[in-house]
């Protein structure tokens, strides 16, 4: 008879487990880096620049020196005097801490001054006199390579232009080939619009210097820790051991918050100096002028077809602008991310990428906004062009994706970019999304509104895409290797504490690690506790984004549960007197083969770990795992809304929304469902209303929440999940997939593309995202693509 | 309590200060503040209670939704002067020593937080909704909430949550 303990009751792998986190959050009792009040605490603040490109003649910061309260006010020239007046980015090029020369857009960091209270320090910021030079501005690609343009980044010797990189990948002859023999050539053009990730808190950081013990320790909103103390040990030049970064709850990150920011680099050189502990909160228009951005990024493609439908190549062209400063936080060997995962879920024989860059007189970033590194691009331009396409051959949407899918028995397939994808059910998640939504059904209703003067759409996006850097021969960030790591150590009494290298933000880390650390060694859930962000006491990881969490720290922490399980066996063979071979394991149990009933539980080998050990084998019962993956995860999705336009306003409501994610194996049903939620709403935002944008002077439009709309519960349509697929991923140890930013990255398309159904007959090829009234009406009366690149158009 | 100021010879360090008078939490508090006090700045720095936090600064994400006088009022666009006389209900209030109000359980139990930085104000702002109508539609939760902005969870849950509660607040009184 089985001892085994029942896993869901113990909360392990499976189990809708409530989570752990929630019970200080509900309480108010979280601890968020604007929470943590120091002794002697002094506060910063930070003067941007109103303009978005300008010649700095002269900063008088005397006047801010007189306020009583201020006790430093910090400028570029000061900063360049420590060497720190600018700093590299993640992407090998250089940053402005402090503008010295000149403010390359608007918003820019120009000075800051630390005061005993956060009140003086705006004060003084006000008080700081700076004389500008305004210059020529450029806020899209088209304006960096005009002939006369001014050079942006002219603190640089070796740039002449404002072109970063220009770059390509694929097989060109393979693709001009593929188009020679096409029957059917389909093109598509389209500006994916700068966004912002926006969490609800802002950055911010808390520098503590100890001159005593020369200790720097920075509590920060970062989702790397470990990243940012490496980046501290080499701009700082501190020793790595005397720094100690603190990720303490992260109210939202989405990607916004895992690259070295100006506003931390002050408040650190700030601490030093001044030997007390230094806060900066960042304030919201501070968060979106100057903060990591997403997208931006104009895409330009055609696609080779036979008559029948079968798609025969690809030639994607992208045109990024990436702001003043190239600090894309990215795998290194890639200029423009995984842009060139885009088609990966068909079968398509040949593709060829170019990819240029450009600086331009807008904030920096190109950070991976709920997204592995630039495929939401790549999935929203794939998916529109799949429709495009079907409409030109005149096939069924469904049927044109289903005959072109990669087979299930093809698995693991190559792409003709040279990613190498693991496995899925894709026309089986087709075929549920297509009976969930009823779209046999709906296309009859379809024409019946059509003939009525009512305008209904349908759009479907479908897609795989790579979740979890690396492996590591391929990805690196400034050569540091992407794995990532777990440490467990399981204490007598057979409780347990798990570290990994991640950063959660809300994604349920503590609850969910635990779940895992259950399912391999039968430790109920309850009895772990979990530990992120500390580089004191956390093993060296990468951290969270980029869907990397559980398919390379969960990864790591059930590797490292293996592990003890390995000891534990040793341990129980010694206690049931038996050898090695003769012990059997279920869960939460070791037993003897031929006598299943004499056994030992987890809990009693964790006690012989500290009492009872045989001779010779180390005490105790901790280890470490480092996970190196051997390839990324590629969960499908499948994502198919219903609209109504109205053509009298371009307004357009959703009428139903279908979910489809095969994401593999799911630890926590519940919470993975918050995931795919919280992403879909992402995706109907991007889609419907949230963009930042600029004028032809470089203001930025949206940059607070009145201009930068993002939906709340009045706007947000209800969602359909199903969950009925599940294709286990076969490298991951648990047969986990990414899923946080599935949704984020395959929705867009599929709200575009209704809107686009809706509008069929009309001639109407593109509309650029957002799909605001103004611009869904204008291309509807005057029966044209509207694009929505800046500069804004302005009225007059 | 003693504040200690720098001292700046021949300068006026006097900042003009009003004294106020207000219950938070039911407890009765004087403060001398600021009249350009932000009320969120006396909860959270004054008072010490983070647990209302501030997101956008200009009214518009519903962080730092307290109520007051039982109505929900977003902290941070209200001067700390204008809180005297009145009554400021925060997240930390929500729960008795031994039981968590029915909005707090039903967050958790729905999986209406993700990252946890929008769930007080929104659980203030469903508070003053459930204050009024026990027995609110979907439509009515949502248009409540609409001046909360929620990043992580795409609202579904948080409807939920305050439906769970609404459904227990109701058993628990009987109606």
């Amino acid at each position: 008879m089985s001892h085994a303990l029942d896993e869901i009751k113990i909360g392990g792998l499976g189990a809708s487990r409530k989570r752990v986190e929630d019970n200080r959050f509900i309480r108010g009792k979280g601890n968020y880096t604007d929470d943590i009040t120091l002794p002697g605490m002094l506060h910063m603040e930070i003067l941007r620049s109103p303009l978005a490109h300008a010649r700095i003649k002269s900063i008088d910061a005397s006047k801010a020196w007189d306020i009583p309260g201020v006790h430093l006010v910090l400028t570029g020239e000061m900063m360049a005097t420590r060497n720190l007046a600018w700093m590299p980015t993640l992407s090998y090029d250089t940053q402005a801490v402090l503008a010295t020369d000149k403010v390359r857009f608007q918003g820019q960091e120009v000075a800051c001054v630390i005061a005993d209270d956060p009140y003086i320090a705006k004060d003084a910021c006000e008080a700081i006199d700076v004389d500008y030079e305004p210059l020529p501005v450029i806020v899209n690609p088209r304006q960096a390579v005009a002939e006369d343009a001014p050079v942006i980044r002219d603190d640089k010797d070796s740039q002449r232009d404002n072109v970063i990189y220009d770059w390509e990948v694929g097989d060109k002859a393979g693709t001009d080939r593929a188009f020679e023999q096409a029957d059917v050539i389909s093109k598509l053009q389209l500006h994916y619009p700068r966004s912002h990730p926006s969490p609800i808190e802002c950055c911010g950081s808390i520098a503590d210097f100890n001159r005593a013990t020369s200790k720097l320790t920075v509590y920060m909103t970062t989702q790397a820790p470990h990243i940012i103390r490496a980046a501290v040990a080499l701009v700082a030049e501190l020793p790595e051991h005397m720094i100690r970064i603190i990720s303490p709850d992260i109210g939202g990150g989405f990607g916004n918050k895992v690259p070295v920011y100006p506003g931390y680099v002050c408040s650190i050189l700030a601490s030093i100096l001044l030997e007390r502990p230094v806060k900066w909160i960042e304030d919201k228009s501070g968060n979106l002028i100057s903060t990591g951005f997403a997208r931006d990024v104009y895409l330009d493609g055609e696609m080779a077809l036979r008559r029948d439908g079968k798609i025969l190549g690809v030639r994607i062209h992208t045109d990024a602008d990436h702001g003043a400063f190239f600090s894309d936080a990215q795998p290194s060997k890639f200029k423009i991310g995984l842009m060139h995962s885009a088609f990966a879920a068909y079968d398509i024989p040949a593709a060829h990428l170019t990819a240029r860059g450009t600086y331009s007189n807008k904030a920096p970033g190109g950070v991976a906004y709920r997204c592995s590194f630039r495929v939401t691009e790549a999935m929203f331009f794939q998916e529109r062009m799949i429709q495009a396409a079907a409409d030109d051959l005149g096939m069924d949407q469904a049927e044109f994706r289903r005959m072109n899918f990669v087979r299930d028995e093809d698995f693991p397939h190559r792409t003709p970019f040279g990613f190498l994808t693991d496995s899925g059910q894709y026309a089986k998640c087709l075929d549920v999304g297509l009976k969930a939504i009823g779209y046999e059904e709906f296309r009859r209703e379809q024409a019946e509104a059509r003939a009525k003067g009512r305008l209904l759409g349908l759009g479907i996006s479908t897609m795989t895409e790579p979740l979890g850097a690396g492996n590591s021969r391929e990805y690196d960030i400034l050569g540091i290797k992407m794995f990532d790591s777990a440490e467990l150590k399981v204490h007598m009494t057979g409780k347990a504490i798990v570290r990994t290298g991640a950063r959660g933000q809300g994604q349920g880390h503590e609850t969910t690690w635990a779940q895992i650390v259950s399912h391999e060694l039968g430790i109920p859930a309850d009895d772990v506790v979990v530990e992120e962000g500390d580089t004191d006491t956390a093993p060296f990881g990468m951290g969270t984004y980029a869907s990397r969490s559980t398919p390379v720290a969960g990864a790591a922490v059930a590797m490292v549960s293996r592990k003890i399980r390995a000891k534990a066996r040793k341990l129980a063979a010694h206690l049931l007197e038996v050898s090695e071979e003769d012990v059997e394991w279920e869960l939460g149990r070791f037993y003897v083969r031929s006598a299943p009933d004499r056994g030992v539980t987890i809990q009693e080998c964790a006690m012989a770990a500290y009492s009872n050990m045989p001779d010779g084998m180390e005490p105790g019962l901790e280890n470490t795992a480092y996970y190196d993956p051997p390839n990324l995860t590629w969960p499908f999705a499948v994502y198919i809304v219903t609209v109504e336009v109205d053509p009298e306003t371009g307004v357009w409501d959703v009428l139903k929304m279908v979910a489809v994610d095969d994401c593999g194996v799911r630890i926590n049903p519940m919470i993975v469902e918050g995931q795919i939620m919280g992403g879909l709403t992402e995706a109907y935002a991007m889609a419907n209303m949230q963009f930042i944008t600029f004028d032809a002077d470089g203001n930025c439009v949206g940059s607070n929440y009145m201009d930068y709309l993002l939906p709340s519960a009045w706007e947000t349509p209800g969602f359909e999940l199903h969950s009925e697929v599940v294709t286990p991923c076969p490298h991951h140890p648990i047969g986990a997939k990414g899923i946080g930013e599935c949704a984020a990255v395959g929705g867009p398309a599929a709200f575009v593309n209704a809107v686009l159904d809706a509008l069929s007959g009309t001639g109407v090829r593109n509309i650029d995202m957002p799909l605001l009234p103004d611009r869904v009406w204008e291309a509807i009366t005057y029966r044209r693509d509207v694009s929505g690149a800046p500069p804004v158009r302005s009225d007059d | 309590m003693t504040i200690v100021y720098e001292d700046h010879e021949g300068e006026t360090t006097d900042v003009p200060v009003r004294r106020i008078r207000f219950t938070v939490n039911g407890e009765k508090k004087i403060a001398e503040v600021e009249p350009r006090l932000l009320l969120a700045h006396l909860i959270r720095r004054g008072l010490g209670l983070t647990g209302t936090h501030m997101g956008c600064d200009t009214t518009n994400c519903g962080a730092c939704t307290v109520l007051v006088d039982g109505r929900p009022v977003k902290s941070c666009t209200m001067l700390a002067v204008q809180a005297d006389g009145h009554e400021i209900s925060t997240v930390e209030g929500l729960a008795t020593a031994s039981e968590l109000h029915p909005l707090q359980e039903g967050f958790k139990e729905e999986h209406g937080l993700q990252c946890g930085f929008c769930t007080p104000g929104m659980m203030m702002a469903a508070k003053a909704l459930l204050d009024e109508n026990p027995d609110p539609s979907e439509e009515d939760v949502r248009w409540a909430l609409s001046g909360n902005l929620c990043r992580c969870t795409g609202y579904q849950n948080i409807v939920k949550s305050v439906l769970w509660a609404a459904a227990k607040l109701r058993a628990e009184s009987g109606s």
